[in-house]
């Protein structure tokens, strides 16, 4: 159920130069399917910060972050025992139950943290899964060891080959031969068309976009789909790879 | 709790608080935080005759106490607003709406306002001549008296219900604009709409919004919304819904103050969805801080 929760932080570290782990104190009771996100209230800053959900136990909630601006950038100054603001329960999340038995799970950067609960979902359920993360240099990578002890198939690649194999999720996907595999995704744009064209399969991408109120009142997120106007808060993220109308 | 209780043109309303067109949906989407039939009314979507998409994302900036939008009158169309979206919204709320219209022509204007009066749901035909976010119509009836006059005229010939004009604030004189709906028969005015705002990029040095400006609302239009309700009250006789900035129950006496019969709350419904239930809730003891017995009685006491 969607509400305004209180909770306390039991951690908040840097993992790079410019991303953040925060765990909440908070009853996850509420999540249906990894890729779902809370809206994050920042004192002083007008609007909400909607995060995606990286992981969970039945009493904590993981939010990794990268400090992009001023919002961001106060929430990685909180220190254990204060207090956030979340609106919990936003987003559809990734239906696991549309996915095959053996699945590969890519994720780019700031979209990395979702794939992590996805996968540790994915395992739960007896999948076999292949991750295929990218970063843009090693310096930007996080979360490696975290997805190794899941026992998942890991790949990683960085734009400039300073860790992993040198290009993108999709020149991976392609040397590994997984392009017939029924594919859930998460990163910036140009990666999940990449990874749209590249496949054979068909698959679930979850997407980003400024939002006004994160629980589908404003019209701000909203995107044409094949199957008629979407809003990425309440609809989405995460949308079914037949019914994007990619843009050029 | 009849302290609380306002009238607009003999409809009663439990209080004055409104959600704005455009920050409430259709309503329903509230219900799952709380009893929506506690607000005073809801204002419905900007409804066109066509059903419309709107502007290319990214439709939202921050801003520093507010926000701006330019979402572009996104709606289903006129029909299916009232036969999908007021039955979903009739199953979790028993009171009528201020149904927001909003259009291209003075044609299109009466055709909505038409099918919105045959509507039982509908307490109050809200005609939105202020849009900022579309070119060709929206505003441009909005700016000049002779326009909104032939707007509220055209409508007025074809409605039984009230008719509220929303006026925008980006004009050099909004009390001849208001005096002119007036005269042409408005029932009320609704004001004000969002201020044209646009914000830019650090690292790019690009519009954040795709549509380049939008409409900027917040607490921090507040004093704006404030100085041109006090200026229409002077110079009209009919009733003011006060628009802008209204995040708290002090706002809402401020803006009675000022001269406002009901108030609505746009901005702050975004960033929290709790807030017209809190600021209702707030009502009663900011009242009893300020000694005020009822809200009727402080409509347009900064006047007096």
């Amino acid at each position: 159920m969607k509400t305004l929760q209180n909770c306390k932080v039991l951690e908040n570290t840097p993992l790079t130069h410019d991303v953040y782990k925060m765990v909440l104190e908070n009853k996850t009771d509420w999540i249906h399917h990894p890729g779902q996100f809370v809206n994050v209230t920042i004192e002083g800053q007008y609007l909400k910060r909607p995060i995606s959900i990286c992981d969970w136990t039945e009493n904590s909630l993981t939010l990794i972050y990268k400090v992009v601006g001023k919002g961001t950038e106060i929430m990685s100054t909180k220190n254990p025992g204060d207090i956030m603001e979340i609106l919990t329960d936003l987003g559809n999340g990734f239906d696991t139950s549309k996915a095959n038995d053996e699945v590969v799970i890519l994720g780019g950067g700031v979209g990395v943290p979702p794939m992590f609960g996805l996968a540790k979902q994915c395992i739960k359920e007896g999948k076999k899964v292949h991750v295929i993360l990218g970063f843009a240099s090693e310096k930007d990578v996080f979360y490696l060891d975290e997805f190794k002890s899941l026992g998942v198939d890991l790949s990683v690649c960085t734009n400039d080959g300073s860790l992993g194999t040198k290009g993108f999720v999709t020149d991976v996907m392609k040397e590994k031969g997984l392009c017939d595999l029924f594919y859930m995704a998460c990163g910036p744009m140009p990666m999940l068309k990449a990874i749209y064209t590249t496949s054979n399969s068909n698959g679930l991408l979850s997407f980003e976009e400024r939002m006004g109120c994160g629980f589908g009142a404003c019209m701000g997120c909203s995107c044409k789909t094949i199957t008629g106007y979407k809003r990425i808060c309440v609809e989405g993220p995460v949308m079914e790879s037949e019914d994007i109308l990619w843009k050029d | 709790m009849e302290r609380l209780n306002v009238e607009l043109c003999g409809w009663q309303l439990d209080n004055p608080v409104i959600p704005a067109s455009g920050t409430f949906g259709f309503g329903y989407e509230f219900s799952q935080f709380y009893d929506i039939n506690m607000l005073g009314s809801i204002a419905t979507k900007g409804t066109t005759r066509e059903s419309r998409y709107g502007n290319p994302t990214p439709r939202i900036a921050e801003c520093e106490r507010g926000m701006i939008n330019a979402v572009g009158l996104q709606n289903p169309g006129i029909d299916k607003v009232i036969s999908e979206e007021f039955p979903k919204l009739k199953e979790v709320y028993h009171k009528k709406v201020v149904a927001n219209v909003s259009g291209f022509s003075v044609e299109e204007y009466v055709e909505c306002a038409k099918k919105m009066d045959a509507e039982d749901i509908v307490g109050i035909i809200e005609i939105n001549v202020s849009c900022p976010n579309v070119s060709h119509g929206g505003m441009s009836f909005g700016t000049d008296p002779q326009a909104a006059a032939e707007v509220t005229r055209a409508v007025k010939a074809v409605t039984t219900k009230p008719v509220f004009i929303k006026l925008t604030p980006n004009v050099t004189d909004i009390v001849s604009i208001a005096k002119a709906c007036e005269e042409a028969g408005a029932d009320g005015i609704s004001m004000i709409n969002t201020l044209l705002g646009a914000r830019f990029d650090l690292r790019t040095g690009k519009p954040i919004i795709a549509n380049i400006m939008g409409g900027f609302s917040g607490p921090a239009i507040k004093p704006v919304a404030l100085r041109m309700v006090y200026q229409v009250y002077k110079a009209v006789n009919i009733p003011i819904i006060g628009i802008g900035g209204i995040a708290t129950a002090e706002d809402v006496i401020e803006m009675m103050s000022a001269g406002a019969t009901a108030i609505q709350v746009g901005a702050e419904n975004c960033r929290n969805p709790y807030a017209c239930k809190q600021i209702i809730e707030d009502l009663p003891k900011v009242m009893d801080k300020y000694g005020i017995k009822t809200l009727k009685e402080i409509i347009g006491r900064a006047h007096r």
